[in-house]
């Protein structure tokens, strides 16, 4: 359960070596967490990033709070038909308080433009993958009657740009899709919080020049933990995006296309 | 077909196919979470609904559990996806007056209860703060009031309570059963919190009393040691006592207080133009705090001349004042839905109890509350009596100290957390009716009874069809 000052007990991440995933399970309230699933495609990175979390959880842990399990479960965003059975496993296990969905290719737009199935496979791992896992974690909160869903959109889906419209696509559907189910989980007692975040330097975006308002992993995090609290439905990190984005999104598009984005 | 895009069976989606279902949350309005209701008309039907329950094997189970009147401030009452039982009809009431008890229905309120026992000239043994409390919930936090040090707890005054088990049969138990099995699933379920069975009916001990009147005793205290001291002296001959603390006073006011102490009036007490209908009961309707206020409206300025206009309206020693009885034991059900003045992000109550060694924790945790900022207007400070047989009720002799905090005060999770340890390392502990946030580590270690407590029901409810979501909280 998550409790009346907002604690959570279990964290299930969806993209378990996401950094900003990781990022928002530190900056939660420590002192209830018990239970930690990375859910990601079986690597030495995801068994790393479970042990990096469970050193620095029980690095921080409150003086006699339980000792949080962080563990790794093999998840691919593009393996569809295994969402149900891996979503109820983690579930039949012990109820879950958040859920983050933070997996997501970059991709090259360059080079998806050359070799479509480059960006099939951006539009399959973002959206597609997103749409189906998140449809059976919404079936498993909504039974549960409770709970969080923080799906990590981004600003790049709010206006298709020149330079990544492959990625911003991928955004873009992902976030109607979350608006959507926000929605259709409105008075179910689970919620959707639809994270936009602009440019934010992990290692997805390393060697990418950082653009202005660029975040950091641990930014997002806090931000999120705080919308959580507010319990608002989006949060945009840094929060001046929002303006940006709404300025941005009314430039006539010949004007929008010169744009140096 | 375009208009079928129009109208899509949205009735049979998985998200939000439950037409019965509602968000609920305990009196702190904290934390709400979705569950069926289902009110019921028999404990006939109870039985079935509690059979079909156990038997369904359909899906993950999420559990069944009774609902009263929604009046325990955190998750004790609700149980995200579960069915939960309002017993809201069955209600009736049966008066003994030679054996002086009375049998009601679960789901009879101490309000309905007051209002056809006090003009027959008898008294509920004990009433917590609200009469918007039913006998189910009375029996499943095991409820205390004024008369604690005196009387202990609503449980220790009930001869006998029906409960529906998990294969939907009903047990009647009492305290005195020849049978060891039996006394203990009486006082397992006693204090409870519903997840033994659900409780359908109990008889208990009723007060006689000659007049609905109260004579109170009322003085204040400059500082805390003075009321504490007060306190201790002075308890052991009255009935009803109780004090508040002013928990915004600063420098040499600091936590000054009112005492209040009282009993029954008797019939020659009464003003003469009183005296021809002594046992009139009749609270008047109920204020209503609107339903969309702007903000919370509790902060530390209306906390503060709060506080300094109700010290200052209590004179310094009044004696034998007459009260009304639903002014002296439940001043707040005057405001119907006064939570809401606590704004969107609801309240906390935050209740101790620690032994009289460990007097000092009051002062400790009402200096703590102060350096955080918390606007703290309701205080109830009390002393307990000796504790009852039942492993997971709340009382045992010493102080408890009741403090009413918004859930949005920054910081508030790391000093109750540090509060926590102090009431348990003292040998106290908090009150599970009140609780929406304590950690399982401080449940397991401040309540030792409750290994016990767990192994009476993994024996009557095996398959753990009775839950709760404090029970998934603080017993993951």
């Amino acid at each position: 359960m998550i409790d009346a000052l907002g604690q959570p007990q279990s964290v299930l991440v969806l993209g378990g070596t996401s950094e900003i995933a990781q990022a928002i399970v530190r900056a939660l309230p420590p002192g209830r967490l018990r239970r930690v699933v990375l859910a990601g495609r079986p690597s030495a990175a995801l068994d790393t990033a479970a042990g990096d979390l469970q050193a620095h959880l029980s690095a921080t842990r409150p003086p006699h709070a339980a000792i949080c399990s962080v563990r790794p479960v093999g998840f691919d965003a593009e393996e569809t038909a295994a969402h149900g059975s891996l979503v109820d496993s983690v579930f039949d296990a012990g109820d879950v308080d958040v859920v983050v969905l933070a997996f997501g290719l970059l991709g090259d737009q360059a080079s998806a433009e050359a070799e479509p199935a480059q960006a099939v496979r951006v539009a399959q791992v973002n959206y597609v993958g997103a749409v189906s896992v998140g449809l059976h974690v919404a079936r498993r909160l909504a039974r549960q009657g409770s709970g969080e869903l923080v799906v990590l959109s981004s600003v790049a889906g709010l206006r298709a740009r020149r330079s990544n419209f492959v990625y911003g696509s991928s955004k873009a559907g992902l976030d109607a899709f979350a608006q959507g189910l926000a929605d259709a989980l409105h008075g179910s007692g689970a919620h959707v919080l639809v994270v936009r975040p602009g440019f934010v330097r992990t290692r997805m975006t390393a060697g990418l020049p950082a653009a202005p308002l660029a975040a950091d992993p641990d930014q997002v995090g806090a931000a999120v933990v705080a919308a959580l609290r507010a319990g608002h439905g989006t949060v945009y990190v840094p929060g001046a995006l929002r303006l940006l984005m709404a300025g941005l999104r009314a430039v006539p598009r010949p004007l929008f296309r010169r744009l140096p984005l | 077909m375009a208009s079928d895009l129009h109208r899509p069976p949205f009735d049979r989606s998985p998200l939000t196919a439950d037409a019965g279902a509602r968000l609920l949350a305990g009196w702190g309005r904290t934390a709400p979470t979705r569950a069926r209701v289902l009110a019921v008309d028999s404990v006939a039907q109870v039985q079935r609904e509690v059979a079909a329950a156990s038997a369904d094997r359909s899906g993950p189970a999420r559990g069944v559990l009774a609902r009263g009147l929604g009046r325990s401030y955190g998750d004790a009452a609700q149980s995200g996806g579960g069915l939960l039982l309002d017993l809201a009809a069955v209600d009736q009431v049966a008066l003994d007056v030679e054996a002086g008890t009375v049998t009601a229905g679960a789901g009879a309120s101490f309000d309905s209860l007051l209002r056809r026992l006090l003009p027959q000239g008898w008294f509920l043994p004990v009433t917590p703060g609200t009469r918007q409390v039913t006998v189910g919930g009375a029996v499943a936090a095991d409820v205390h009031g004024k008369n604690h040090h005196v009387d202990g707890t609503f449980g220790a005054h009930v001869r006998a309570l029906d409960l529906v088990t998990a294969e939907g049969a009903l047990r009647t138990l009492a305290p005195n059963d020849p049978s060891e099995d039996d006394r203990e699933t009486f006082w397992c379920t006693v204090g409870g919190l519903g997840l033994t069975g659900v409780i359908t009916q109990a008889t208990f001990d009723v007060l006689p009393v000659t007049t609905s009147w109260m004579r109170v005793d009322t003085e204040r205290a400059g500082d805390l040691d003075s009321l504490m001291a007060r306190m201790v002296e002075s308890d052991r001959d009255v009935r009803y006592s109780v004090a508040w603390v002013d928990a915004m006073a600063t420098g040499a006011r600091w936590g000054r207080g009112v005492l209040t102490r009282g009993d029954h009036a008797e019939l020659d007490e009464l003003p003469r133009h009183n005296r021809s209908r002594p046992l009139v009961f009749a609270p008047r309707d109920r204020l209503a705090a609107p339903a969309h206020l702007p903000g919370r409206l509790v902060n530390r300025a209306t906390a503060r001349s709060f506080n300094a206009a109700w010290f200052g309206r209590a004179s310094v020693r009044r004696e034998g004042e007459l009260q009304s009885i639903a002014a002296f034991f439940h001043p707040l059900d005057g405001v119907r839905d006064w939570n809401r003045v606590y704004g969107r992000r609801g309240l906390l109550q935050y209740q101790f109890v620690v032994p009289d060694e460990a007097g000092q924790v009051v002062g400790t945790a009402l200096r703590r509350l102060q350096r955080l900022g918390a606007p703290v207007a309701m205080t109830v400070l009390k002393r307990f009596g000796p504790a009852n047989p039942a492993p997971l009720s709340f009382p045992r002799p010493g102080w408890t100290l009741a403090v009413d905090v918004p859930a949005d005060v920054p910081g508030l999770a790391r000093t109750l957390d540090q509060l926590d340890d102090l009431v348990a390392a003292s040998g106290g502990r908090l009150y599970l009716a009140k609780d929406a946030r304590m950690s399982p580590e401080t449940f397991a270690h401040t309540y030792p009874g409750a290994s016990r407590w767990q192994a009476v029901r993994r024996r009557l409810d095996p398959g753990g069809l009775f839950t709760s979501d404090l029970e998934r909280r603080v017993m993951p």
